[in-house]
């Protein structure tokens, strides 16, 4: 098995442990933690598909390689917009997820 | 099966170990701490891919300043640090969620094994640009991100911008045109000041070299100016440097000169070069590395600003 296709296999699994993340877990940020997995997944994967676009002389595309480098600054920049917002709800209502069963509790005693 | 491919192994495994301890941890704060670390370990999987570019991207921007705002978002979400269902999900929920990751899992996997072959490749159009209107840039990636592909680095600063813009305006209406919330307590401790004090000066130094090297080697603007945004945050936790007030002019003008000069540089280019967004020939690598200085400016002023959340009344958090 080459490294690229181990690679290539790591994604897909982070694909799947995302969305299992991103669908299990009732806390906002604990969601974008996942939803942060299935991105590097996808970017993996993107990036066997430069590893074997080699050609050129080189030993990469460089060209979803670049668009790698572009998409986790964007991946970034979508992340802190969601930890705005998902402050932004919990200092309104004083909870932090929207799942109406779920209950918010202090961590290990340093509540205010 | 030589040593490099067991390494391969073990770091393939530890990889989805690492992550799958971040999805199972009970504490949000230890998932945070997980996710960095797996997010060094994934640039190394970048290496191994032959992309130390986008591992330099992946340790500084993926792991290490994502790492900072979700820790930072986590001590200011304090009481409500952790959330958890009243009625556990049924088991049989769990199961099919389980399910369903691993059927979509396991069709990239099979889609990945399947990939096409010869592969299709942009390459030979990526090294014309490094010769051509990105001449003399003898490192690839930078020739398709700041020519080939300039149009899309371009709008990705302004998305950048448009992400500082969307995080201010969450603020309270009454706290408007104030600073951020601080990112550590209102006393900084004597080894976060000896840290900033001499990480700071050394920090900025190799952000620069990073920035200065990337038109021929790994490196380039992303990188660089994720460090000396690092570098900014150090020297605000140890209070050395005040939060910026977000009315400031000076932080807004070097927010936007970034893509205001790249937009600019590339309409002349209509003019110049006979086509939007080309450089003339002969110009190409002066022109590139002012355009980059530029935006290595914007991406360490609106990093930090983005973990640094909207502003906040409290002067004192």
């Amino acid at each position: 098995m080459t490294p690229s296709v181990l690679a290539g296999l790591v994604g897909a699994s982070l694909v799947g442990l995302g969305l299992y993340g991103l669908i299990l877990h009732p806390h906002p940020l604990r969601k974008l933690l996942a939803f942060n997995l299935i991105g590097n997944g996808v970017f993996l994967v993107f990036g066997i598909v430069a590893r074997r676009g080699a050609a050129a002389g080189f030993r990469f595309d460089p060209v979803p390689q670049a668009m790698v480098i572009t998409g986790i600054v964007v991946a970034f920049a979508a992340s802190a917009l969601a930890v705005a917002l998902i402050l932004r709800l919990s200092a309104e209502g004083n909870r932090v997820t929207l799942d109406p069963n779920a209950w918010t509790r202090p961590n290990d005693g340093d509540a205010k | 099966m030589n040593l490099l491919s067991y390494l391969d192994v073990v770091l393939a495994l530890l990889i989805v170990g690492v992550a799958s301890t971040t999805i199972a941890a009970r504490d949000l704060f230890a998932a945070v701490v997980g996710y960095v670390a797996y997010g060094l370990l994934l640039a190394f999987v970048w290496i191994r891919l032959y992309a130390p570019d986008v591992a330099l991207t992946e340790a500084a921007v993926g792991s290490g300043v994502t790492g900072v705002l979700l820790i930072t978002a986590g001590k200011r979400l304090g009481a409500l640090k952790n959330a958890a269902p009243e009625v556990q999900p049924a088991f049989t929920f769990k199961l099919l969620t389980g399910m369903l990751a691993a059927l979509v899992a396991g069709a990239l996997a099979a889609a990945i094994l399947l990939l096409p072959d010869p592969p299709p490749s942009l390459a030979p159009e990526a090294a014309a640009a490094a010769d051509g209107a990105g001449a003399g840039l003898g490192n690839p990636i930078t020739a398709v991100l700041m020519s080939y592909r300039s149009f899309d680095t371009m709008l990705e600063k302004m998305v950048l911008i448009l992400a500082v813009v969307g995080v201010w305006s969450v603020g309270a209406d009454k706290a408007w045109g104030s600073a951020p919330a601080e990112l550590r307590q209102p006393k900084a401790t004597a080894p976060m000041i000896f840290l900033a004090q001499m990480l700071a000066p050394v920090g900025v130094l190799i952000g620069i070299h990073i920035f200065w090297t990337g038109a021929n080697a790994p490196g380039g603007a992303f990188q660089g100016g994720a460090l000396l945004a690092a570098m900014w945050m150090v020297i605000m936790m140890a209070q050395l440097v005040k939060m910026p007030r977000v009315d400031a002019q000076w932080l807004r003008v070097v927010l936007v000169s970034g893509p205001a000069v790249f937009l600019i540089i590339g309409l002349a280019g209509e003019f110049t070069a006979g086509s939007f967004f080309a450089y003339p020939p002969s110009l190409a690598k002066p022109i590139i590395l002012f355009i980059e200085a530029f935006m290595v400016l914007s991406i360490a002023a609106a990093l930090p600003m983005l973990v640094a959340g909207p502003p906040s009344e409290r002067s004192d958090p």
